[in-house]
Parts: structure tokens; C-alpha cells; sequence
């Protein structure tokens, strides 16, 4: 069979891309966004619906829409864009022609039966309204988890795509020495996923079966530990892949290497160690499993994997820091973060990113998966506005912000109303600040999640929270509202440009073939390559990130203690 | 050379470590072991730990245990949703107490006396539910066949709301009932 090995060189990024790897990536990454624009519609429905004030939908139709919400983010718009940056990070990095594409386009095809099917099931049959972790005993149409199975084994197929073209870039010697620190995070996020989709057959493969009835019956226990490991594991790939993307957008935009290979590399490797025991999180208060088990699992052991991402929230900011350093910008702790540059929307998205993450995602992460601290947080608001802190303002602003350099570089089309997409990113950020910062307020004050009525309007039983719970509700609602308008605002630039925009003509552009078992002829860019350009030898002290680190590790010690104060205070238990 | 390039030192594995970097992984570390302690030194030392007793059981069982109990130690009734009669239980202190959870109820309902404790024991006869006691803010995942059994000592007075907080399906909004801890 005859090897596709056409490549063209991006004029503007010196970036090689493989004919067939560019066409997967750009598949990937519209049915990504296609999932993002059926999710975001969702979303805006049910923050009108949870502020009271407004109550939009009949709680039929709010738990079916919070059902579909939850997997149409969750799985379908992030994993098909950790598919494109896998392929991305393999082929596109590395110079290097992807593996077999055809199989490629079947697990793509896989992946988007897969979505179809499941969405299917939840918005047209509307007999599946059983949420995103679908607890057994609570039961699905059968189409719901073959869906989501068939997506999947897509996803896993995409996986060892990613391998082969590693390998293939190592035969074909197509780079020197080892894989670019983004292709080793790109690594991480998809040896976890390997596992992930494991436990999740293991899992879903028996539920669908019980589904059709050939199972008798699903322990209730059973599947909240195993689909745990399937379900937190997936946004483990999701920390390891925008993590990939933090370092990928830190090089491109300001030319940042890693402070230390070493440091970062082992980094990533930590979390592929310790993160697999997730599964613990969300069991601590459950029946059946000893405090040690919890304990041990459900710090990571040892809080490794947290440790891992301490590391890189320093180590990607130093990265930026020396760069700037070397250009210049000198004066100070801070002149190299002032002098960023904050008008480019990668730039912003990704840093907002890294500190959302950071501070209010990756923060509240260790207070809810701390075994005692989590009896006053599980269920309660606090777990969306968590989460909603991780993999939106982190994982999706982070993919968000690579989308603006991979119009030009990857779809070859000019940013359509650049104005908005310049301030995209602080709009989609603030919102979901506000957002999840109220929500975990509300959760703290016990309101709890997935709840169509927590006025629990003509019970005579029913429970009043206070008057400052139902003024997060509001805040976190307009919080709520603000974000769905950044990602209007995100819509509008990524659709138009890539379907309408500017094309971006090159002289003298063509594909070129490369010799068989052999690396992508290097032709000249016509730009300049946008790497390289802070190429130092010698990093200076990253002081100014030192500072900033030490204001993290200050809010994040004076907020876990407090928490345990507030859990003093609660009725005795054992 | 950059983060999307190959390190161009091909011993990467040898460069020195920035001293500020390892200053970070060292802070990052200790906190580590901090939070690592915290829950064993709770364990010992705090006074709000779960329980690790459970029992495998059946519904059946279960709500014979729990029949019995309210059969003996009734005090009223009230009108919940749907002028649903509700049993009010008070059962002695320092005795096991029963909580069923069910398509989309609490049952029955209990009446506990300040600074007592009480073996509080919880299981679901159906779905997973959420017990979420308010405005306290102690919440416990409730499984179907797994009995659940805590102590729990009541240190404040006055009406509190149990509010179920794991989806249960299409009228879960609507499974809240009350928890009375009346002064001795």
C-alpha cells in the first residue's frame, strides 16, 4: 500500500504538518467544537434554570439537559481536541508522517457514532436523563453506554495511533535525541487514557450488557469505584494534556523552554504514577471501604500527583519569565509579566488558564479529596464549582487559547474580528471565575448539585437555605451567563474564520513528498519560525514566579486550614 | 531549542537543576506530607471521622429492623408531600437509629435528643441517595444493600433538613424530610 508523505511547511510556525495528520487534526478539532456548541447551548439552559429567579426548564427536561451538558463537555468536546493535539504533538512536532491514517479516520468515525449514538439516546429518546456518571442501579437505554463505548474504542484507536507515529518518528529518525517536553506531556495524557478507557470497558461493557438484560444486576458500589477510574482518570488526561498545552503555547508565543528538562519531564511522569488511583475521590463518603484504603488513594499516594502539578505551575510561568528575561525585560520581579504579551489571545487564554487552574481549581481539588474534609462538601455545589474551575477555566480556556495560533498555522485562514478574540479569553475567565468561586460559596453553605428546586416550593418538609445561599445562586448565574457569552464570543471567531475567514496565500506554497523512511524535506519558511527566539543558555532566576508560587502556597495553606476549622465545628461523628 | 522542539542538549538528564526550581519542589513536597497527615492525625486526634462499619443487607430486612424501631418508639405523625403520613420516632439515647431512603422519601422521621449519641444507621432501598443534613452540612453517600452505620452526636438543638443530594431521578428535588434534636 502505497505511504502518503506529502507534508507542507507552515510559512508563518516553520511547523511540518503531514497531509493526512492535518486533515485528522482539523476533523478532530471541528467535531470538538461542533460538541462545545451543543454543550454551551445546554449550559446556558441550565444556569437559567438553577438561578431560581429565572427557573427556565420543567425538571424533566433540566435533568435531561444536565445529563447531555455533562457528556457533551466533559468527553466529547475535550477528548475529541486531546485527539488533534495527541496528533498534533506526534506528527506535527516531530516532523513525522502519522500511522496508518485510514485507521485514524475509522476510530474518528468510531468516536463521532459514538457521540451520536449517546446523544441520541439522552435528547431524542429522553429516557436516558441518568447524568454523566449514570449510577447503576439507575438505568440508561442500552444506547446510551454502546455509544459511549463506541466512543471510546475510537478514542483508544487514536491512542495507539499517537504510539505508532512516535515510533515511526524514532525509525525514520525525522528528530535528535528525545521528543519535545509537549510530545512528552502529549505522551502522559496518553498512556492515562489507555487506562482510563480500560476501566471504563470494564465498566460500561457489563452495564450495557445488564442494560439488554444479560446481567442480572450492577453492584451499586462496584460501579461508582471502577466508573470512578474511568471517570476522574479522563480528567487526568485533560490536566496532562492542557498542561502539554500550556508549554506548547508558552514556546509559540514567547519562545519559552522548560527550566529543566528533568524537572518537568518527571513531573509528568508522577502523574502517570499516582493518578490512576483518582477513583478514591469520590468515595470517601461512601459505605464499605476502610479510612486507610481512602486515605492512601485518595491523596495520590502521598500527593505525588499534586506535587506533579505544583511543579509545572511553577515551571510554566519560569519558563515565560526567563524568556521574557532574555529579551529584555529585566526590570524588576515583575517587568517580564507586565510586557507580555496580554493582547494576543493564546498568550492570555493560556495564562488565565494556568491561574484558574491553579488557584481555584487545583486548590479546592485537594480540599474535596481530603477524607474527612469532604463529609462537609460531597454532592453540595462545591463539586461542580470545582470541577468547572479545572476543566473549563483550565482545560478548555487552555484549548481555547491553542485554537487562536492553529487557525492561521493549521486551517491556513486569517483570525476573523480579532478585537473580540483579543479579549475572549478575559471574558470567558472572569465569567467562570465568578461562576465557580459562587458555586463553591453556595456548595459551602450545603446547596447541593443537580437539583431542580432547592426551595423545595409546597413541601411541607422542605428545608430554607439561608439568604446568602441564594445570593451565590444569582452571582454564580450571572457568572454563569458572562462565561456562556465568552464562549459565544469563542464560537463566532473559531466558526467564522475557519469557514469564512481571509485564506492565507503563500507564494510558492506545495506539498512536498519525503523520501521514503526518511524525516519531512525542510523547506524555508517564508516568516520567521516562531520558536527559537528565546533560545538562552542560561535562564535567570525565575524570582518574579518564585513570588508568585509563594502567594499560591500561602492562599492554598490558609484555605485548607480553614476548612478543617469549619469541620471542627460540625456534630461529632465516628 | 523550545518546549515544542527537541531539548538541545541531548543529556538534558544531566543539566544542573535551577535552585529556585528545587527550593519549589522541596516547599511543594513538605506541603505533600502535610496534607498526606492531616487525615490520619484526624483520625486520632479530630472529632468528625466516618465510621468503617458496614453491612451487606437487603431491603427487606432492612426496613423490618426499621419498622420495629418505630413501632416501639413513635411519639406523632406528620403531613409530607402529597399529605403523605410521616411517623416522628424518638428513640433512647445511646440506641441504634434507622434511616431509610427510598424513590423519593426519608423514612421515618427522627427525633434525637442533644449530646447523645446514636447509632445512626443508613441504607437506600433502591437507587443511590444522598443524606445532606442541613444546615450542618454533614453529607453521606447512601447505597442500596450496603447498611451504613455511624455515631453520631447531635451538639446543637433545633429543626434540621435532610435533603437528598445524589440524583435520583425525575422527582429527586422533592425527596427532603426533617431531623429533630430536642434539648433533654
Amino acid at each position: 500500500m502505497a505511504v502518503n508523505r506529502m507534508f507542507r511547511t507552515c510559512p508563518a510556525s516553520g511547523l511540518k504538518f503531514h497531509q493526512p495528520a492535518e486533515a485528522l487534526i482539523r476533523w478532530n478539532a471541528v467535531a470538538a467544537v461542533v460538541s462545545l456548541l451543543v454543550g454551551g447551548i445546554l449550559a446556558l439552559l441550565i444556569v437559567l434554570t438553577r438561578w431560581q429567579a429565572v427557573h427556565l426548564l420543567s425538571p424533566d427536561v433540566f435533568y435531561m439537559v444536565l445529563t447531555a451538558h455533562g457528556l457533551d463537555m466533559l468527553v466529547f468536546w475535550i477528548i475529541f481536541f486531546e485527539i488533534a493535539v495527541l496528533y498534533f504533538a506526534g506528527s506535527t512536532l516531530l516532523g513525522c508522517r502519522i500511522a496508518a491514517p485510514r485507521v485514524a479516520w475509522a476510530g474518528f468515525w468510531l468516536m463521532v457514532i459514538g457521540a451520536l449514538m449517546n446523544n441520541y439516546a439522552v435528547l431524542v429518546r429522553e429516557d436516558s436523563s441518568v447524568m454523566f456518571t449514570s449510577y447503576a442501579p439507575m438505568g440508561a437505554h442500552w444506547s446510551f453506554y454502546l455509544g459511549l463505548i463506541l466512543f471510546a474504542v475510537g478514542a483508544l484507536i487514536g491512542c495507539f495511533i499517537f504510539f505508532a507515529t512516535l515510533s515511526i518518528g524514532k525509525a525514520e529518525r525525522t528528530y535528535v535525541g528525545s521528543v519535545p517536553v509537549v510530545t512528552f506531556g502529549a505522551v502522559t495524557a496518553a498512556v492515562i487514557a489507555v487506562f482510563t478507557i480500560a476501566s471504563g470497558a470494564i465498566i460500561l461493557i457489563p452495564t450495557f450488557l445488564w442494560s439488554i438484560g444479560l446481567v442480572p444486576s450492577i453492584d451499586s458500589l462496584m460501579y461508582r469505584q471502577i466508573w470512578w477510574a474511568f471517570g476522574h482518570s479522563s480528567q487526568q488526561i485533560n490536566v496532562s494534556a492542557h498542561v502539554a498545552v500550556w508549554y506548547a503555547v508558552a514556546a509559540i508565543v514567547v519562545g519559552a523552554k522548560p527550566m529543566s528538562e528533568k524537572v518537568s519531564r518527571t513531573a509528568f511522569l508522577l502523574y502517570i504514577l499516582f493518578i490512576c488511583l483518582a477513583s478514591a475521590h469520590h468515595l470517601l463518603v461512601d459505605p464499605g471501604l476502610t479510612s486507610s484504603w481512602k486515605i492512601l488513594n485518595t491523596s495520590y499516594f502521598l500527593y505525588l500527583a499534586v506535587l506533579a502539578s505544583m511543579v509545572h505551575g511553577l515551571t510554566v510561568p519560569g519558563a515565560i519569565e526567563c524568556a521574557q528575561r532574555a529579551k529584555g525585560f529585566n526590570k524588576g520581579l515583575f517587568e517580564w509579566l507586565r510586557k507580555a504579551p496580554w493582547g494576543n489571545p493564546a498568550f492570555s487564554g493560556m495564562f488565565l488558564s494556568l491561574i484558574g487552574f491553579g488557584f481555584l481549581g487545583g486548590i479546592s481539588g485537594v480540599i474535596l479529596g481530603t477524607e474527612q474534609l469532604n463529609i462537609i462538601m460531597h454532592n453540595t455545589l462545591y463539586v461542580p464549582g470545582h470541577f468547572h474551575a479545572t476543566v473549563v477555566l483550565g482545560t478548555t480556556l487552555a484549548f481555547m487559547a491553542i485554537t487562536y495560533f492553529l487557525i492561521p498555522v493549521l486551517f491556513r485562514r486569517e483570525l476573523a474580528f480579532p478585537t473580540m478574540a483579543k479579549w475572549q479569553p478575559y471574558v470567558f475567565a472572569l465569567g467562570m471565575a465568578v461562576f465557580t468561586l459562587f458555586m463553591m460559596g453556595a456548595g459551602t453553605l450545603g446547596v447541593p448539585r443537580r437539583h431542580w428546586d432547592v426551595s423545595f416550593s409546597g413541601n411541607p418538609l422542605g428545608f430554607e437555605f439561608p439568604g446568602t445561599a441564594w445570593l451565590m445562586i444569582a452571582l454564580f448565574g450571572i457568572g454563569g451567563l458572562l462565561a456562556v457569552v465568552g464562549g459565544i464570543m469563542y464560537l463566532l471567531v473559531t466558526v467564522y474564520s475557519v469557514f469564512l475567514g481571509k485564506r492565507i496565500q503563500t507564494p510558492g506554497f506545495a506539498h512536498v513528498t519525503a523520501r521514503s523512511g526518511a524525516a519531512a524535506p525542510v523547506t524555508a519558511p517564508v516568516g520567521a519560525a516562531l520558536t527559537g527566539t528565546g533560545s538562552v543558555a542560561h535562564p535567570q532566576a525565575a524570582s518574579g514566579t518564585f513570588v508568585l508560587a509563594m502567594v499560591f502556597f500561602v492562599s492554598f495553606v490558609l484555605y485548607y486550614f480553614i476548612n478543617w476549622k469549619y469541620l471542627s465545628t460540625v456534630w461529632p461523628l465516628k | 531549542m523550545s518546549a515544542i522542539q527537541p531539548p538541545a542538549n541531548r543529556l538534558w538528564w544531566k543539566e544542573p537543576i535551577e535552585k529556585i526550581e528545587i527550593t519549589w519542589v522541596l516547599i511543594a513536597f513538605v506541603w505533600a506530607m502535610v496534607l498526606f497527615f492531616m487525615m490520619p492525625y484526624w483520625h486520632v486526634f479530630g472529632k468528625q471521622n466516618l465510621a468503617n462499619e458496614a453491612h451487606r443487607n437487603t431491603p427487606e430486612k432492612y426496613t423490618a429492623k426499621t419498622q420495629e424501631m418505630v413501632d416501639k418508639y413513635k411519639v406523632r405523625e406528620e403531613t409530607g408531600l402529597n399529605d403523605q403520613k410521616i411517623p416522628v420516632v424518638h428513640p433512647p439515647a445511646g440506641s441504634d437509629v434507622y434511616l431509610i431512603a427510598r424513590l423519593w422519601q426519608w423514612w421515618p422521621i427522627l427525633e434525637l435528643e442533644q449530646g447523645q449519641t446514636y447509632r445512626l444507621h443508613l441504607m437506600s432501598m433502591d437507587w443511590l441517595h444522598g443524606f445532606s443534613l442541613q444546615p450542618e452540612n454533614i453529607n453521606i453517600e447512601v447505597h442500596p444493600n450496603y447498611e451504613h452505620v455511624l455515631t453520631i452526636q447531635p451538639t446543637s438543638s433545633g429543626n434540621f433538613g435532610i435533603v437528598c443530594n445524589e440524583f435520583c431521578g425525575i422527582n429527586h428535588h422533592t425527596m427532603v424530610s426533617r431531623l429533630y434534636v430536642v434539648k433533654k
